[in-house]
C-alpha cells in the first residue's frame, strides 16, 4: 500500500466519529439490553431498581407464556411464506421477463414501486381493502356474485390477511435482483442449448436456475432477515396482535410487552429471543442454501 | 411460430396481472379519497365524478391532522439521517479501506458484525441512555428530533460503510499518489477526490437511508410521542387508533402521504431502485 495514508492521527480522525455512534448506538446497548432483561424494569426509561427473583424469571416466562409460541409461530410462517411467496413469486416473474423484449423496464419500475412507500401507510390501505362491511375485495366478491360478506380479519383468515400485503410488497425487490442475475447469464448459452434441441422450459430448468443459484441463495438469505424485522405492516392492520392475540409476531410482540404492558424487562427478553432466533435462523439458512463456487 | 406468438400474449398477460396488484391499489385508494364514506363502503369502483366527487374528505385532514408540520419532521430528520450517514461512513469507509494499522480487521468485523443487530434488541436501553440525557419526551423541538435521527444514523451506518468501502476500493490509488506528491494533504485527498468521483455511490446510499428512515415506523414510536413531534408514519398509525372508521379520512390521508413519494419514485426510480437493492447485488 502506499506511503501516503501511514499518519494514525487521521485514521483515528476518520474511524472514531462512526465507531462512536456503532458502539453507543448498538454494541452498548445491545449488552444493556441482555443485562435489563434479568431486572425489574417498572417503567421504560430506567435500569429498574432490582433484580429479578429468580434472575433468570422472564426466561421461565418464555415457556408458560403461550402467546410467545403463538408469535414464534407466525415468525415462522412469516418466513415460509417469504420464501415460498416472495422469492418464489418473484423469481416466476424474471424468468417470464426474460423471454420478452418490449416493457421489461416498465415491468421492473411497476413492480418496484411498492417497497418505496411506508409499510403504514399500506397497512392503512389494506385496511381498506379488507374491510368487512364492505372494502374493495369483499364489493369485489359481490360483483362476483358472492352473497355473504368474508371477515378477513377473524381468527381463522388473519394470519393470511397480514401476510399478503407482506408478501406482496417485496417482491418486486427480490424480482430486481433475479432480473439482474439473468441478465448477467450469456446469451450464448441459451443460443446454443437452442441449436441443441432444447425446449424454452428445458433451457429454464437447466440454464437459468442452476446458474441462477447464488443468486437465490442471496435472496432466500435476505428473506430470512427481513422476516424478523417485520413489523409496520403488521402493526398498522393488527394492532395488539387482534384478534385475541393470535397476529403477533415476535417484533411486534415485543413491541406490545414494553409499550402497551409495560412489562419492559419481559420486552427486554423477547429482544433477546429474537437475536438468538436470527443467529439461529441464519445458521441455518447458510448450511443449507450454502453459496456454491462450481459456477 | 403461431405458438410462440401465444405464448408471447400469454407472458405478457400475466406479468400485466401483477403490475395490475401493484398499481391498481394505489388507483383505488386515490379515486375513493374524493368520495363520501358511505360511497367507498359501497360504490368503491365507480370513478368519482359528478354527484360522487366531493373534497371534503382532505379538508377534513388538513383540519384534523397536523400533515404540514408532521411533513416538516419527517423531512427535517430523514435529511438529518442522510447527511450525518454519508458523512459518518465516507469517512470510516475511506479510512478502513485505505490506511493500514493495528485494529484494522477488527473494525472490519465489528462494521459487518453491527449489521447482525435487529433494532429490537437495542431499543430499549437507547431509549433509556437517551432519557438520561433529557432528549427523550421533551418539549424541544430539535431535542426530541435529535433523539430520533441519532439512533436512525446508527442503523443505516453499517451497511452504508459496507457500500462505500466497495467503492473506494474500486478506486485507483495512482490518483491519490499524484494528488499527494501535487501537495494535498490526506483531509483535501479525501474531500477532493475521494468524494466528488464516488457521487453514483453516495447517491446510492443516501437514497436508502432517506427512505428507510421516512418510511421507518417503530423507532418513531418510540421517541416521538407528543402530537406536535409526529412524523408522518407516526401520524398514519395514529390515525388508524383514533379515526379507525372514518374511511374517507383515511384514503385521503394515505393519498397525501403517498402522493409526493410517487412522484419522486417516477423521476428518480433509476437511483432509487439500485440505492434500495445495494449491497444485495454487486455491479
Amino acid at each position: 500500500m502506499s506511503s501516503i495514508y501511514k499518519k494514525k492521527k487521521y485514521v483515528f480522525l476518520f474511524l472514531a466519529p462512526a465507531f462512536v455512534f456503532l458502539i453507543l448506538y448498538l454494541y452498548y446497548p445491545f449488552f444493556v439490553n441482555i443485562y435489563g432483561s434479568f431486572r425489574q424494569i417498572k417503567s421504560l426509561g430506567t435500569y429498574g431498581t432490582k433484580w429479578n427473583t429468580p434472575f433468570f424469571k422472564n426466561y421461565l416466562s418464555l415457556f408458560t407464556d403461550p402467546v410467545i409460541w403463538t408469535s414464534l409461530k407466525n415468525t415462522l410462517l412469516m418466513i415460509v411464506a417469504t420464501i415460498l411467496g416472495q422469492v418464489g413469486i418473484a423469481l416466476v416473474l424474471s424468468l417470464l421477463v426474460d423471454n420478452i423484449e418490449r416493457g421489461t423496464q416498465f415491468f421492473r419500475t411497476v413492480y418496484f414501486f411498492p417497497i418505496v412507500i411506508s409499510a403504514t401507510a399500506l397497512g392503512l390501505l389494506f385496511n381498506l381493502i379488507f374491510l368487512y362491511d364492505k372494502g374493495m375485495l369483499n364489493q369485489f366478491l359481490e360483483v362476483l356474485g358472492k352473497t355473504d360478506l368474508t371477515d378477513w380479519k377473524n381468527e381463522e383468515n388473519a394470519i393470511l390477511t397480514m401476510m399478503i400485503p407482506v408478501v406482496w410488497q417485496y417482491v418486486g425487490f427480490y424480482f430486481i435482483i433475479l432480473e439482474t442475475g439473468l441478465n448477467n447469464i450469456s446469451q450464448e448459452l441459451y443460443e446454443s442449448a437452442a441449436i441443441d434441441g432444447a425446449s424454452r422450459l428445458q433451457r429454464v430448468f437447466y440454464i437459468s436456475i442452476p446458474l441462477l443459484r447464488n443468486v437465490l441463495c442471496t435472496c432466500v438469505t435476505l428473506g430470512v432477515t427481513g422476516a424478523l424485522k417485520v413489523f409496520d405492516l403488521p402493526w398498522t392492520m393488527f394492532p395488539k396482535g387482534m384478534p385475541l392475540k393470535k397476529t403477533f409476531l415476535t417484533g411486534t410482540y415485543m413491541y406490545y410487552q414494553t409499550m402497551e404492558a409495560k412489562n419492559v424487562d419481559y420486552g427486554a427478553t423477547i429482544a433477546v429471543l429474537i437475536v438468538v432466533l436470527g443467529v439461529l435462523l441464519s445458521k441455518i439458512t447458510r448450511t443449507v442454501f450454502r453459496e456454491s463456487e462450481d459456477y | 411460430m403461431k405458438k410462440n406468438r401465444i405464448g408471447q400474449l400469454a407472458i405478457y398477460l400475466i406479468l400485466s396481472l401483477w403490475a395490475l396488484t401493484t398499481i391498481y391499489p394505489f388507483f383505488w385508494v386515490l379515486e375513493n379519497s374524493f368520495k363520501a364514506k358511505d360511497k367507498i363502503l359501497q360504490q368503491s369502483f365507480a370513478l368519482p365524478i359528478g354527484d360522487l366527487f366531493t373534497l371534503s374528505n382532505y379538508k377534513r385532514a388538513f383540519e384534523r391532522l397536523d400533515i404540514g408540520r408532521a411533513y416538516i419532521n419527517s423531512i427535517f430528520i430523514s435529511t438529518c439521517v442522510t447527511i450525518g450517514v454519508m458523512m459518518l461512513a465516507g469517512l470510516a469507509a475511506f479510512a478502513l479501506v485505505r490506511f493500514r494499522f493495528r485494529l484494522k480487521k477488527f473494525c472490519h468485523t465489528m462494521v459487518v458484525a453491527a449489521m447482525m443487530f435487529p433494532v429490537f434488541a437495542t431499543i430499549i436501553p437507547v431509549y433509556t441512555m437517551e432519557t438520561s440525557w433529557h432528549i427523550t419526551n421533551t418539549s424541544n423541538w430539535g431535542l426530541n428530533m435529535l433523539s430520533v435521527i441519532l439512533p436512525q444514523v446508527a442503523g443505516n451506518l453499517s451497511f452504508a460503510i459496507i457500500v462505500l468501502m466497495g467503492y473506494v476500493q474500486s478506486l485507483p490509488l495512482e490518483l491519490e499518489e499524484s494528488a499527494h506528491l501535487e501537495g494535498c494533504s490526506i483531509p483535501q485527498i479525501f474531500f477532493k477526490i475521494v468524494v466528488p468521483l464516488g457521487k453514483p455511490s453516495f447517491v446510492t446510499v443516501a437514497i436508502f437511508s432517506f427512505l428507510w428512515s421516512y418510511n421507518d415506523l417503530f423507532t418513531q414510536m418510540f421517541f416521538l410521542r407528543r402530537p406536535e413531534m409526529r412524523a408522518i408514519t407516526r401520524l398514519l398509525n395514529e390515525l388508524t387508533s383514533k379515526e379507525g372508521t372514518n374511511y374517507g379520512l383515511m384514503a385521503s390521508a394515505v393519498t397525501l402521504v403517498i402522493l409526493p413519494v410517487i412522484i419522486v419514485y417516477i423521476f428518480l426510480q433509476k437511483y432509487i431502485i439500485k440505492g434500495m437493492t445495494a449491497g444485495a447485488v454487486k455491479g
